[in-house]
Parts: C-alpha cells; sequence; structure tokens
C-alpha cells in the first residue's frame, strides 16, 4: 500500500509542495494538511515543512506551535507515528517540545542558501533506518536561524541515546557539535535543518535527500 | 475588585550564549568614534497591560506567560517589571 505523507501548510509555509513532489516521486503519496484542522485524516507520516509559519513572530515555530492541527501531531508523535520537521518544521518541534534545544541565529549573522554535506550519525531514526552510520549526504540548507543550541546536559542526552541524527562535516552556522538534525528518543520524530526535499531529483543537483525521505514511507 | 497594571517584559539572550548580533553592533562601535564598549547584548521588549485582583497575581500571569509563551527558557532570560496600577 502506498504510504500517506501528510504536509502541514501554516500561513507563510512556503517548502509543502516541495515534499509533496519529492514524496511523490520516490513512490509514497503526498497530501497537504491544513494548520486549522484539528485531525490528521489517515496519513501514516507527518511533515512540517519549511517556510516562515505565522511570519515567525515572536521567535521562529513560536505561534505555529498553536495551530489547532499541532495537538493532533503531538498525539501523532505521542502514539510513535513518524514526524518530521524540515528547517522552520525543525523550529517547530522544538518550541512544541517534541525535540529538545532550540534554534538560533546562524554565527555570522548571514541568510545561508547552499549545499552541505552531511553525515549520518545514526540510523534508529525514521529518515535515516535505510543508510548507514558514516554515509555522506549532499542536501542544501536555506536558512537564517540553523544554529542549533541546547545544555551540556542534553547534548550528553543525545549523545548517550544516539539522538544526533546528521551532522555537517563543514559546520555553517555554528550549530551546537556540528548537528544538523536530531530525533527523539524513540527515533520517530525528527528535526533537521538540511531541506532533502531539494535533493530529490537529478536536475536539482543531489538525489541524496530522497534516500532520508524514503524512510518515511518504508514499511518497517 | 481587579485593578490593572503596566507591564514590561526585557527578553535577552541567556548569559553564555553568543549573541551575534550584539557583537556585530559592538564592532561597529568604534567606527563612529565610540570607543571603550563592550558586552553589547540585543533583546526584545514586550509592553502590555493586565488585568489582576493585585499586584502579586499580576506578576504570576505574567511569569507564566514568559515560561510558556514569550521567551524560549532554553535560550532567553526574562526580566518582568510591573509598574503601579492606574
Amino acid at each position: 500500500m502506498t504510504a500517506k505523507v501528510g504536509v502541514v501548510v501554516f500561513p507563510g509555509s512556503n517548502c509543502e509542495h516541495d515534499v509533496v513532489e519529492a514524496v511523490d516521486s520516490i513512490g509514497g503519496s503526498g497530501e497537504l494538511l491544513w494548520h486549522k484542522d484539528n485531525h490528521l485524516s489517515d496519513v501514516d507520516a507527518v511533515v512540517l515543512p519549511g517556510g516562515f509559519a505565522h511570519g515567525d513572530y515572536l521567535r521562529t515555530g513560536a505561534m505555529a506551535r498553536f495551530s489547532p492541527i499541532m495537538e493532533a501531531v503531538c498525539r501523532f508523535a505521542h502514539d510513535g507515528g513518524p514526524v518530521v520537521g524540515i528547517c522552520n518544521g525543525f523550529q517547530i518541534l522544538t518550541e512544541s517540545q517534541l525535540l529538545p534545544g532550540a534554534l538560533y541565529k546562524n554565527r555570522g549573522l548571514k541568510f545561508l542558501c547552499q549545499p552541505t554535506t552531511l553525515r549520518v550519525e545514526s540510523t534508529s531514526s525514521v529518515l535515516t533506518r535505510g543508510l548507514s552510520q558514516g554515509d555522506e549526504l549532499i542536501v542544501p540548507i536555506n536558512h537564517f536561524e540553523g544554529n542549533y543550541i541546547c545544555s551540556e546536559a542534553t547534548l550528553a542526552v543525545l549523545r548517550e541515546k544516539s539522538q544526533i541524527v546528521l551532522t555537517y562535516t563543514d559546520n555553517p552556522n555554528g550549530a551546537t557539535a556540528d548537528i544538523a538534525g536530531i530525533c527523539n528518543e524513540n527515533g520517530n520524530v525528527v528535526g533537521l535543518m538540511p531541506h532533502p526535499e531539494r535533493a530529490a531529483h537529478p536536475l536539482l543537483g543531489s538525489t541524496d535527500g530522497a534516500l532520508l525521505l524514503k524512510g518515511l514511507i518504508s514499511d518497517d | 475588585m481587579s485593578q490593572t497594571f503596566n507591564v514590561a517584559v526585557e527578553v535577552s539572550l541567556r548569559e553564555g550564549i553568543a549573541d551575534p548580533e550584539g557583537l556585530t553592533i559592538e564592532r561597529a562601535l568604534p567606527a563612529l568614534g565610540f570607543s571603550g564598549v563592550s558586552g553589547v547584548r540585543v533583546g526584545k521588549s514586550l509592553r502590555f497591560v493586565v488585568e489582576a485582583p493585585d499586584e502579586d497575581e499580576a506578576r504570576q500571569q505574567v511569569e507564566s506567560m514568559c515560561e510558556r509563551f514569550l521567551a524560549n527558557p532554553v535560550i532567553e532570560d526574562v526580566e518582568i517589571a510591573i509598574s503601579g496600577a492606574s
């Protein structure tokens, strides 16, 4: 059966169609979900896409967390459903406390839009379960606030429980421990700053992002 | 009977967290002839009015909104100033 991936549209999201396109191209079925809905219909996985949800007012992700659909997303996540936040979606996941830490302005204060090389650190997340530790992937970033920050205690837990999913080989934004993506303890909730949907077709210069998204639609 | 309180909340980055914006401003100041400036930190300020039975209750409400919404305790500290009923 084709896996249905729900992609949540907040006011200000701007990567939702790219995610749907990428999911469809790898054999899944992407479906847009509106942030004001209070249910997820019958999707098998949820993606919070990139953009500027609610204008990023107050802090990135701070308002989106209160969108009605987020209650359903949190329930789905707590029940073990795969939830992936990309870029702004990652920021929403940390504000919702589905993932620890926070994303702050890039070191150097530049908006960064460039390909990055990522290293797979853990294969226990829904995005990396088809990959091997040490694999290198080329996936672009596109953000101003991607500098991952957490306390030393949190970092120790992330390391101990293999929750660091992806790191940058050449840290572009000052992120703690070169972190590009993390997951929760169960591995079903993943947040990452790079955009796998923008590296899902040969025309885009890399298809490595598709390798990550495939984890979302696999049967395991 | 409820009273009205003026609230000022200053949100700043927690100590120890690098503030690239503050640093950039600090580096620019000498070019304008302001030497000897250090420790520049950038934050934001929120002003609003709260209705509550008394100042303690008002403060409790504001503390709770800061914790849950107005600031992110992972990276930010808050300072709350409440001025008299008007």
